[in-house]
């Protein structure tokens, strides 16, 4: 046993472990600027909404993606049936924000959990394959059953004010925006926080080396299925805020497109730091509000050239080089990898 | 004499047309330095897969402090003391060794599944961290990432992690394998100090690492056990020298 | 009821092969080509612009629809998906999935959005009646093209020493290698076939799905995917027993239960990927 003195080497080795729980400045800055945006910018309102909802989805991606390594395609499933649950929900009286948001995180981790196991088996390439499967036939099931989803027409219906005070929607876009930036900000804490847990690290040791992690005794079934399912929620709940803030939903939240944009998202701004999803979700679509506004229709084809070239370079490579741009930026707040 | 640490009966392994396993049976007492030796192509590697639960055995139980844990999966085995660590690294490449180190104590003592408590906020767990490090002389390297240490270094983080999940037994397969001469010097003086109430199997290829570390050492071939005895008989063995020293020599 | 199982048999088919070169590269070489689609679509153009465009008459057309889309398959694997043999499944995801969003907007911008639609010749349309089972004369001609293609495919691949090899070469590039054969060679034969047939798909199926746009790589892609999937490692046999079951239960399933439509074949797959998760592709992909 050590001296009761902390010896330089105990205290080196706390600062290390603790070195990502304290919140840094740029990520400070990072949040303020977010939140100035919806302030300074109210016309530029609904587009602000649209990145800080997608930048949650992407959030949900990167728990799975980044922090654990499963593939996904078929993220779509828990985005759409949280817009839907929340939708749902509204159109049956039940108008509050908050329960809705609640209530599509809720249902779309029940699917997250009993989905979860199917993807415990084969490599990467089945799981792609699995969760695109899952989330086809979830789309399908809203197609086919318009009497509760609306079928093609969509749904149309009224929200209630944020906490009974604030309305959202058409003529409270500003509102919109400033309830979603709570709820990413407040979800975004909590998958911080869990990232530095010791389930965090096991998640990461999961990615890392899945043999070893069950040498070391980590139940790795259980952890996947855990985060799978915590991963669905957030899912559902950017689902129900898109649902909430544009009062309509329809059956394209379910899309092939919508899980490969999210992915495209989490790609560029770098999966497994948290912030990527967010920094990709803002790049992604800013870009494609420029680019249709220039060339509207073929704004695809750049992010489908970003993409290409972004895997020729090396994900890795990339990553590599921005963490060292970063810690001569900051010297402090960007050392290590990021996990 | 006490119940043996880990004991395996009449285990047997087909794969298809070959007996990979041809009925093995031994014993490792506690606090034993064991060591299993045997040409390439002998078993040795699926014989500590069966003892770890990585393959199922066709034939034959393994024993752990009597307890039967055939049926148990790898990570069930490693909750009740039987570890390993690997012919080829298996490491966290981005984890730095105090996070790898931090996740293998907090998994053993329960705390694994905390989602909430920033991990290496425990003092206990601080304190273990540190003790490993030291141990191991890997305190100068904690906060790297795991791939950029050098390789030697790797090997006994290696090691370390096993030991950190408190086995009463540790396969090591191979600990010094590719480890550059000038590095070798830390592998021994880490197995040498290993705790001595831990039985170790020591796989290994190196004639000279396993006879200054075995009191005790059994032979492997196609499968078998040839036999079994002190460093001095198995030096002495005439069938050993054939089938191994011979070889080895040559 | 007979003409219905006809029809599916007709659309399974057509769906050989289009997916038969993702058979190839994403069953034997566990390559995943989400770009496939984009071959096919190549092939449609080719065809509906000849047609419409240079007054050539169908038949002579398809020789170049595979033609074209072979020439640019080989070139695309020399330059780039070769890169990405050996990465991540993710990264040959998000690669092809990028090669898909600029080949849309490419036929788009030279084509336009408007379906490009391929008019049969006269002796292919219209039908007849066997046995009192009416039969579309052009389904009759998909039905024996697709067939003589997937028995020439199948000979090839089982019967030849190009076969043997590309098997060889899939199952360890290195030991291949060291016998002499010419891996990269083959890979590129083999991507370029694909391609080709992929093309030829796409122009048969043309009339069958109302004209060939620019969404025609997406829209048909999960479809691709289920044929490769529930055909898994089974090569060609494999993939045409996927694309008939597919095709059956598609038109037959859109005709008796169409409340549940495209359900059955997603729930198929997921099926089946549980059922067996490492037979499905050929060596599994580790983990």
């Amino acid at each position: 046993m050590r001296a009761a003195q902390p010896t330089a080497t105990t205290r080196r080795l706390e600062a290390h472990l603790h070195r990502r729980a304290r919140w840094r400045w740029p990520e400070i800055v990072f949040w303020v600027a977010a939140l100035g945006a919806i302030v300074v910018l109210p016309s530029r309102a609904a587009l602000i909404n649209e990145i800080l909802i997608a930048g949650l989805f992407a959030l949900s991606l990167d728990l799975i993606l980044g922090l654990t390594g499963i593939v996904s395609l078929g993220q779509a499933a828990f985005f759409g049936l949280g817009a839907y649950s929340a939708a749902i929900l509204a159109s049956k009286g039940f108008a509050d924000p908050t329960l809705g948001l609640l209530f599509g995180a809720a249902i779309a981790a029940v699917l997250g959990l009993a989905t979860a196991p199917l993807l415990l088996r084969g490599g990467d390439l089945t799981r792609l394959m699995v969760t695109l499967g899952v989330s086809l036939m979830l789309g399908e099931l809203a197609n086919r059953n318009g009497w509760l989803t609306g079928g093609a027409d969509g749904l149309n219906f009224s929200m209630g004010k944020v906490l009974g005070l604030f309305p959202i929607g058409f003529t409270g876009q500003r509102n919109a925006a400033l309830y979603s930036f709570a709820a990413l900000f407040i979800l975004f804490a909590v998958a911080r926080r869990l990232a530095q847990s010791p389930f965090g690290l096991a998640l990461a040791a999961i990615r890392e080396n899945r043999l070893r992690a069950g040498a070391l005794g980590i139940a790795t079934s259980r952890r996947i299925v855990a985060i799978y399912t915590v991963s669905a929620a957030y899912a559902g709940a950017a689902g129900a805020l898109l649902a909430e803030t544009t009062q309509i939903v329809s059956l394209d939240l379910f899309d092939f497109h919508r899980s490969a944009d999210v992915m495209l998202m989490l790609i560029i701004g770098g999966a497994g730091y948290l912030y990527g999803g967010i920094i990709g979700a803002a790049v992604f679509i800013v870009l494609r509000d420029v680019i249709s506004a220039a060339t509207p229709e073929y704004w695809e084809f750049w992010i489908g050239a970003l993409l290409v070239v972004l895997v020729l370079i090396g994900r890795e490579r990339i990553h590599d080089f921005a963490v060292r741009a970063a810690s001569s930026l900051a010297p402090d707040a960007a050392r290590g990898d990021a996990a | 004499m006490s119940v043996p640490a880990l004991e395996a009966r009449g285990l047997v392994k087909q794969f298809g047309a070959l007996l990979a396993t041809d009925d093995v049976s031994f014993t490792i007492q506690a606090g034993a330095r064991q060591a299993l030796i045997g040409p390439n192509g002998a078993g040795k590697t699926t014989l500590i897969n069966l003892l770890t639960g990585v393959v199922e055995p066709t034939e034959g139980q393994v024993l752990l402090q009597d307890h039967n844990v055939t049926a148990l999966s790898s990570s069930q085995r490693v909750r009740l003391g039987l570890s390993r660590t690997f012919q080829i690294n298996q490491l966290f490449p981005h984890l730095t060794p105090a996070e790898s180190l931090g996740l293998a104590i907090s998994e053993r003592n329960g705390s694994g599944a905390d989602f909430w408590r920033v991990a290496g906020t425990r003092p206990a767990i601080v304190a273990e961290i540190e003790e490993l490090l030291t141990r191991f002389g890997l305190e100068g390297e904690m906060d790297q990432p795991t791939r950029k240490l050098p390789y030697g270094k790797q090997r006994l983080l290696e090691i370390a992690l096993a030991l950190a999940t408190r086995p009463r037994v540790l396969l090591l397969d191979e600990p010094a394998a590719g480890v550059p001469e000038e590095e070798r010097q830390d592998i021994l003086a880490a197995l040498s100090a290993l705790p001595a109430d831990v039985a170790i199997l020591l796989i290994e290829h190196d004639m000279d690492l396993v006879f200054t570390f075995a009191t005790r050492i059994s032979v492997l071939v196609a499968g078998r056990l040839l036999t079994e005895g002190e460093p001095e008989e198995i030096a002495a063995d005439e069938r050993v020298r054939a089938v191994y020293l011979g070889e080895d020599a040559g | 009821m007979l003409t219905i199982l006809f029809d599916g048999v007709a659309y399974g088919m057509l769906l050989f092969v289009l997916a038969s070169g993702l058979s190839v590269t994403l069953g034997l070489m566990n390559f995943i080509n989400l770009a496939h689609g984009a071959f096919a679509m190549v092939g449609g153009y080719v065809t509906a612009l000849l047609m419409n465009r240079a007054g050539v008459p169908f038949l002579v057309t398809l020789p170049a629809a595979f033609l074209i889309p072979a020439i640019l398959g080989v070139a695309l694997e020399r330059t780039l998906y070769r890169r990405l043999y050996g990465a991540s499944p993710l990264d040959q995801v998000l690669f092809t999935i990028g090669l898909v969003l600029m080949a849309m907007p490419i036929a788009d911008f030279f084509l336009g959005d408007e379906p490009q639609q391929v008019n049969l010749p006269a002796w292919l349309s219209g039908s007849a009646t066997v046995y009192g089972v009416g039969i579309s004369l052009y389904r009759l001609f998909i039905v024996a093209v697709c067939g003589a293609i997937a028995a020439l495919l199948q000979i090839f691949l089982v019967r030849t020493r190009f076969g043997a090899q590309l098997r060889a070469a899939v199952d360890d590039t290195r030991v291949a290698d060291g016998l002499g054969i010419n891996v990269d060679r083959i890979f590129a034969v083999a991507f370029a076939v694909g391609s080709g047939l992929a093309g030829l798909g796409g122009a048969l199926a043309a009339d069958v799905v109302g004209g060939i746009d620019p969404s025609f790589p997406v829209k048909f892609l999960v479809t691709f995917l289920i044929v490769v999937t529930i055909g898994g490692a089974n090569g060609i046999l494999g993939a045409l027993f996927g694309a008939l079951l597919l095709g059956v239960l598609d038109v037959a399933g859109k005709y008796y239960v169409p409340s549940i439509g495209g359900f059955i074949i997603y729930g198929v797959m997921v099926v089946t990927l549980v059922l067996r998760p490492q037979g499905m592709f050929a060596r599994g992909d580790g983990r």
